[in-house]
Protein backbone atom coordinates (compact mmCIF):
# COMPACT_ATOMS: atom_id res chain seq x y z
CA UNK A 1 0.00 0.00 0.00
CA UNK A 2 1.11 3.43 -0.86
CA UNK A 3 0.42 6.68 0.03
CA UNK A 4 -1.69 8.71 -2.43
CA UNK A 5 0.75 11.43 -4.20
CA UNK A 6 0.40 14.68 -5.34
CA UNK A 7 -2.11 15.83 -8.02
CA UNK A 8 -4.40 13.08 -7.12
CA UNK A 9 -8.11 14.32 -5.80
CA UNK A 10 -8.52 13.31 -2.38
CA UNK A 11 -10.71 10.96 -1.35
CA UNK A 12 -14.16 12.25 0.53
CA UNK A 13 -15.25 10.83 4.04
CA UNK A 14 -16.87 11.70 6.73
CA UNK A 15 -15.70 10.88 9.72
CA UNK A 16 -17.09 11.21 13.58
CA UNK A 17 -15.01 13.80 15.74
CA UNK A 18 -17.18 13.99 19.09
CA UNK A 19 -19.97 11.53 19.47
CA UNK A 20 -22.67 13.52 17.61
CA UNK A 21 -20.23 15.05 15.48
CA UNK A 22 -19.03 14.32 12.50
CA UNK A 23 -16.93 16.18 9.69
CA UNK A 24 -16.76 15.89 6.14
CA UNK A 25 -14.16 16.92 3.35
CA UNK A 26 -15.92 18.32 0.75
CA UNK A 27 -16.75 20.96 3.59
CA UNK A 28 -13.73 22.20 2.97
CA UNK A 29 -14.10 22.73 -0.10
CA UNK A 30 -12.44 26.44 -1.31
CA UNK A 31 -10.14 26.33 1.66
CA UNK A 32 -6.30 24.76 2.06
CA UNK A 33 -6.69 21.76 4.13
CA UNK A 34 -4.03 19.88 6.06
CA UNK A 35 -4.53 15.71 6.59
CA UNK A 36 -2.90 14.70 9.63
CA UNK A 37 -2.69 10.87 9.55
CA UNK A 38 -1.43 9.86 12.80
CA UNK A 39 -1.12 5.92 14.48
CA UNK A 40 -2.68 6.99 18.29
CA UNK A 41 -3.60 8.88 20.89
CA UNK A 42 -1.47 9.23 23.83
CA UNK A 43 2.49 9.63 22.53
CA UNK A 44 5.03 11.11 24.95
CA UNK A 45 4.03 14.70 25.76
CA UNK A 46 6.65 16.79 24.80
CA UNK A 47 7.63 15.68 21.27
CA UNK A 48 4.11 14.76 20.65
CA UNK A 49 3.38 15.66 16.85
CA UNK A 50 -0.30 16.36 17.11
CA UNK A 51 0.47 18.79 20.18
CA UNK A 52 2.94 20.32 18.11
CA UNK A 53 0.42 21.18 15.54
CA UNK A 54 -2.07 22.83 17.93
CA UNK A 55 1.20 25.50 18.55
CA UNK A 56 1.85 25.62 15.18
CA UNK A 57 -1.69 26.27 13.63
CA UNK A 58 -1.15 30.08 13.62
CA UNK A 59 1.53 29.40 10.73
CA UNK A 60 -1.03 26.84 9.21
CA UNK A 61 -3.59 29.35 9.72
CA UNK A 62 -1.58 32.22 8.28
CA UNK A 63 -1.16 30.34 4.86
CA UNK A 64 -5.38 29.88 4.50
CA UNK A 65 -4.82 26.33 5.86
CA UNK A 66 -7.50 24.46 8.27
CA UNK A 67 -5.88 20.94 9.94
CA UNK A 68 -7.43 17.53 10.66
CA UNK A 69 -6.03 15.08 12.92
CA UNK A 70 -7.40 11.17 11.64
CA UNK A 71 -5.95 8.02 14.24
CA UNK A 72 -7.82 4.66 14.51
CA UNK A 73 -9.35 5.75 18.33
CA UNK A 74 -12.51 6.18 19.05
CA UNK A 75 -14.62 9.50 19.61
CA UNK A 76 -13.90 8.96 23.78
CA UNK A 77 -10.24 8.97 23.41
CA UNK A 78 -10.03 11.53 21.40
CA UNK A 79 -12.11 13.77 23.31
CA UNK A 80 -9.83 12.83 26.49
CA UNK A 81 -6.56 13.67 24.58
CA UNK A 82 -7.45 16.80 23.10
CA UNK A 83 -8.79 18.30 26.44
CA UNK A 84 -5.11 16.92 28.69
CA UNK A 85 -3.36 18.08 25.53
CA UNK A 86 -5.28 21.38 25.01
CA UNK A 87 -5.63 20.04 21.07
CA UNK A 88 -8.42 22.71 19.39
CA UNK A 89 -8.62 21.58 16.03
CA UNK A 90 -10.96 18.28 14.92
CA UNK A 91 -9.44 14.69 15.74
CA UNK A 92 -11.33 12.75 13.55
CA UNK A 93 -12.24 8.87 14.64
CA UNK A 94 -11.39 6.14 11.67
CA UNK A 95 -12.95 3.95 13.73
CA UNK A 96 -15.88 1.98 11.92
CA UNK A 97 -15.68 0.53 9.49
CA UNK A 98 -11.74 0.75 11.09
CA UNK A 99 -9.32 2.49 9.39
CA UNK A 100 -11.54 2.68 6.11
CA UNK A 101 -10.17 6.23 5.35
CA UNK A 102 -6.60 5.64 5.64
CA UNK A 103 -6.84 2.56 3.40
CA UNK A 104 -8.39 4.82 0.59
CA UNK A 105 -5.19 7.06 0.88
CA UNK A 106 -2.81 4.33 1.16
CA UNK A 107 -1.44 4.67 4.66
CA UNK A 108 -3.22 1.83 6.52
CA UNK A 109 -0.67 0.49 8.72
CA UNK A 110 -0.46 -3.69 8.86
CA UNK A 111 0.11 -3.01 12.40
CA UNK A 112 -3.90 -2.02 12.74
CA UNK A 113 -3.39 1.03 12.96
CA UNK A 114 -2.81 4.70 10.57
CA UNK A 115 0.97 5.24 9.70
CA UNK A 116 1.95 8.80 10.41
CA UNK A 117 1.26 10.49 7.12
CA UNK A 118 0.49 14.01 6.04
CA UNK A 119 -1.30 15.48 3.14
CA UNK A 120 -1.88 18.95 2.08
CA UNK A 121 -4.85 19.44 0.14
CA UNK A 122 -5.66 22.80 -2.10
CA UNK A 123 -8.44 24.57 -2.31
CA UNK A 124 -9.86 22.45 -5.11
CA UNK A 125 -9.58 19.07 -2.73
CA UNK A 126 -6.86 18.46 -4.79
CA UNK A 127 -3.39 16.44 -3.21
CA UNK A 128 -0.43 18.84 -3.95
CA UNK A 129 1.69 17.20 -1.31
CA UNK A 130 2.41 13.83 0.95
CA UNK A 131 4.48 12.11 3.02
CA UNK A 132 5.09 9.54 5.26
CA UNK A 133 7.17 9.57 7.84
CA UNK A 134 8.38 6.45 9.56
CA UNK A 135 5.67 5.46 12.55
CA UNK A 136 7.71 6.33 15.59
CA UNK A 137 9.25 9.60 13.77
CA UNK A 138 7.65 12.85 14.48
CA UNK A 139 7.84 14.85 10.81
CA UNK A 140 7.58 18.21 13.14
CA UNK A 141 5.82 21.11 10.86
CA UNK A 142 8.70 22.16 7.84
CA UNK A 143 7.39 20.01 5.13
CA UNK A 144 3.87 21.33 5.69
CA UNK A 145 4.68 25.00 5.61
CA UNK A 146 7.54 24.29 2.72
CA UNK A 147 4.38 22.62 0.25
CA UNK A 148 2.00 25.61 1.44
CA UNK A 149 4.58 28.30 0.94
CA UNK A 150 4.98 26.06 -2.83
CA UNK A 151 1.71 26.53 -3.58
CA UNK A 152 1.75 30.33 -3.22
CA UNK A 153 -1.02 33.23 -2.84
CA UNK A 154 -3.89 32.04 -0.29
CA UNK A 155 -1.59 34.17 2.46
CA UNK A 156 -3.80 35.67 4.99
CA UNK A 157 -2.04 38.01 7.70
CA UNK B 1 6.94 11.56 -2.26
CA UNK B 2 9.18 13.96 -0.83
CA UNK B 3 11.64 14.04 2.06
CA UNK B 4 13.09 16.68 3.66
CA UNK B 5 16.99 17.40 5.11
CA UNK B 6 16.23 18.58 8.48
CA UNK B 7 18.40 21.95 8.38
CA UNK B 8 19.02 25.01 10.31
CA UNK B 9 16.71 27.66 7.86
CA UNK B 10 17.86 31.03 10.15
CA UNK B 11 21.54 30.94 10.37
CA UNK B 12 23.27 31.80 14.00
CA UNK B 13 24.10 35.35 13.98
CA UNK B 14 25.44 37.34 17.38
CA UNK B 15 22.98 39.68 16.89
CA UNK B 16 20.14 38.08 17.37
CA UNK B 17 21.46 35.15 19.35
CA UNK B 18 22.58 34.46 22.98
CA UNK B 19 25.85 32.48 22.19
CA UNK B 20 27.80 30.98 24.95
CA UNK B 21 31.28 30.16 24.28
CA UNK B 22 33.86 31.84 21.73
CA UNK B 23 31.19 31.92 18.20
CA UNK B 24 34.20 30.95 15.91
CA UNK B 25 34.40 27.58 17.69
CA UNK B 26 34.37 24.97 15.20
CA UNK B 27 31.07 23.37 16.80
CA UNK B 28 27.90 25.08 17.24
CA UNK B 29 25.08 23.09 18.96
CA UNK B 30 21.96 24.87 18.99
CA UNK B 31 19.30 23.74 21.03
CA UNK B 32 15.46 24.72 20.50
CA UNK B 33 14.16 24.47 24.02
CA UNK B 34 11.05 25.48 26.48
CA UNK B 35 12.09 25.86 30.37
CA UNK B 36 8.92 24.11 31.29
CA UNK B 37 9.49 20.92 29.50
CA UNK B 38 10.61 18.42 31.76
CA UNK B 39 13.75 16.94 29.18
CA UNK B 40 14.76 19.85 28.43
CA UNK B 41 14.95 20.06 32.21
CA UNK B 42 16.89 17.07 31.93
CA UNK B 43 18.93 18.20 29.56
CA UNK B 44 19.95 20.89 30.65
CA UNK B 45 22.90 19.83 33.18
CA UNK B 46 23.84 17.32 30.19
CA UNK B 47 24.60 20.35 27.72
CA UNK B 48 26.38 21.82 30.38
CA UNK B 49 28.64 18.72 30.80
CA UNK B 50 29.05 18.62 27.21
CA UNK B 51 29.95 22.81 27.16
CA UNK B 52 32.91 22.26 29.95
CA UNK B 53 34.32 19.05 28.50
CA UNK B 54 34.53 20.77 24.86
CA UNK B 55 35.77 24.02 26.27
CA UNK B 56 36.52 26.67 23.54
CA UNK B 57 35.51 24.09 20.41
CA UNK B 58 32.20 24.53 20.75
CA UNK B 59 29.88 27.61 21.21
CA UNK B 60 26.34 26.90 22.79
CA UNK B 61 22.67 28.86 21.21
CA UNK B 62 19.39 28.75 22.91
CA UNK B 63 16.37 29.60 21.01
CA UNK B 64 13.37 29.37 22.24
CA UNK B 65 10.17 27.11 21.20
CA UNK B 66 7.59 27.17 23.96
CA UNK B 67 4.85 24.55 24.01
CA UNK B 68 2.16 26.60 25.10
CA UNK B 69 -1.07 24.42 25.01
CA UNK B 70 0.84 21.74 27.50
CA UNK B 71 3.15 24.38 28.92
CA UNK B 72 0.98 27.53 30.60
CA UNK B 73 4.20 29.01 31.85
CA UNK B 74 6.66 28.80 29.18
CA UNK B 75 5.99 31.19 27.20
CA UNK B 76 6.37 33.87 29.74
CA UNK B 77 9.83 32.10 30.98
CA UNK B 78 10.88 32.31 27.56
CA UNK B 79 9.54 36.39 27.73
CA UNK B 80 11.56 36.84 31.09
CA UNK B 81 14.86 35.08 30.01
CA UNK B 82 14.69 37.69 27.10
CA UNK B 83 13.92 40.39 29.21
CA UNK B 84 16.91 39.19 31.61
CA UNK B 85 19.12 39.41 28.61
CA UNK B 86 17.88 43.50 28.05
CA UNK B 87 19.70 43.81 30.80
CA UNK B 88 22.88 41.74 30.15
CA UNK B 89 21.81 38.33 32.38
CA UNK B 90 20.16 35.67 29.64
CA UNK B 91 22.72 33.10 31.06
CA UNK B 92 21.74 33.76 34.48
CA UNK B 93 18.35 33.94 33.93
CA UNK B 94 18.56 30.64 31.54
CA UNK B 95 20.16 28.53 34.19
CA UNK B 96 18.17 29.63 37.04
CA UNK B 97 14.79 28.70 35.16
CA UNK B 98 15.70 25.26 33.91
CA UNK B 99 17.34 24.85 37.28
CA UNK B 100 13.75 25.89 39.24
CA UNK B 101 11.06 24.59 36.66
CA UNK B 102 8.79 24.38 39.55
CA UNK B 103 8.75 27.69 40.19
CA UNK B 104 7.96 29.55 37.26
CA UNK B 105 4.73 31.65 37.62
CA UNK B 106 4.32 35.58 37.03
CA UNK B 107 5.57 35.85 41.21
CA UNK B 108 8.13 33.50 40.37
CA UNK B 109 9.51 34.99 37.57
CA UNK B 110 9.65 38.22 39.26
CA UNK B 111 11.35 37.06 42.16
CA UNK B 112 14.13 35.44 39.94
CA UNK B 113 14.83 38.79 38.51
CA UNK B 114 15.14 40.06 41.92
CA UNK B 115 17.40 37.32 43.08
CA UNK B 116 19.72 37.58 39.99
CA UNK B 117 20.19 41.95 41.01
CA UNK B 118 17.99 42.96 38.15
CA UNK B 119 15.97 46.30 37.59
CA UNK B 120 12.90 44.68 38.90
CA UNK B 121 10.90 47.16 37.85
CA UNK B 122 12.23 47.41 34.58
CA UNK B 123 11.80 43.11 34.09
CA UNK B 124 8.26 43.37 35.17
CA UNK B 125 7.16 46.18 32.83
CA UNK B 126 8.76 44.62 29.59
CA UNK B 127 6.87 40.89 30.25
CA UNK B 128 3.65 43.12 31.15
CA UNK B 129 3.85 44.92 27.87
CA UNK B 130 4.94 41.79 26.26
CA UNK B 131 8.08 43.75 24.78
CA UNK B 132 10.31 40.45 24.14
CA UNK B 133 7.33 38.10 22.78
CA UNK B 134 8.30 39.30 18.72
CA UNK B 135 11.92 37.66 19.70
CA UNK B 136 10.85 34.65 21.20
CA UNK B 137 7.87 34.21 18.15
CA UNK B 138 10.61 34.50 15.42
CA UNK B 139 12.93 31.89 17.42
CA UNK B 140 9.87 29.62 17.49
CA UNK B 141 8.75 30.31 14.27
CA UNK B 142 12.44 29.66 13.06
CA UNK B 143 12.33 26.27 14.58
CA UNK B 144 9.33 24.99 12.83
CA UNK B 145 10.63 25.85 9.63
CA UNK B 146 13.58 23.95 10.58
CA UNK B 147 12.02 20.79 11.70
CA UNK B 148 11.61 21.30 14.87
CA UNK B 149 9.30 18.44 16.21
CA UNK B 150 9.53 18.19 20.03
CA UNK B 151 11.50 19.72 22.65
CA UNK B 152 14.69 19.89 23.49
CA UNK B 153 15.81 20.00 19.64
CA UNK B 154 19.49 20.29 18.51
CA UNK B 155 21.62 21.01 15.97
CA UNK B 156 25.36 20.82 15.37
CA UNK B 157 26.44 22.91 13.42
CA UNK B 158 22.86 23.00 11.28
CA UNK B 159 21.76 19.91 11.34
CA UNK B 160 19.48 18.41 13.63
CA UNK B 161 20.66 15.95 16.06
CA UNK B 162 17.87 12.88 16.25
CA UNK B 163 20.02 10.87 18.90
CA UNK B 164 19.33 10.31 21.95
CA UNK B 165 20.40 13.54 24.88
CA UNK B 166 22.43 11.55 27.53
CA UNK B 167 25.71 12.63 28.26
CA UNK B 168 27.65 9.61 25.55
CA UNK B 169 25.45 10.51 22.85
CA UNK B 170 25.56 14.05 22.96
CA UNK B 171 29.03 14.19 23.44
CA UNK B 172 29.77 11.35 20.99
CA UNK B 173 27.89 13.04 18.37
CA UNK B 174 29.76 16.53 18.95
CA UNK B 175 33.02 15.46 18.66
CA UNK B 176 32.17 13.02 15.52
CA UNK B 177 31.05 16.50 13.76
CA UNK B 178 34.81 17.97 14.75
CA UNK B 179 36.41 14.85 13.69
CA UNK B 180 34.76 15.21 10.50
CA UNK B 181 35.09 19.12 9.84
Amino acid sequence: MSALQAGTKAPDFSLHTTPDQSVSLHEFRGRRLILAFYPADWSPVCSDQMSLYEVVRPEFQRHGAELLGISVDGVWCHLAFAKDRKIHYPLLSDFEPKGEVSRAYGVYHKSGVSERALFVLDESGTIRWSYVSPIGVNPGADGILNALEAMGGGRRS
Amino acid sequence: MSTHAPHLVLPVTPERDHIRGPATAPLTLLEYGDYECPYCGAAHPIVQEVRRRMGKRLCFVYRHFPLTNVHPHAELAAEAAEAAGAQGRFWEMHDRLFEHQDALSDEDLVAHADALGLDVERFARELADGVHAPKVRQDFVSGVRSGVNGTPCFYINGVRYDGQYDLASLLGAVEAVLRAA
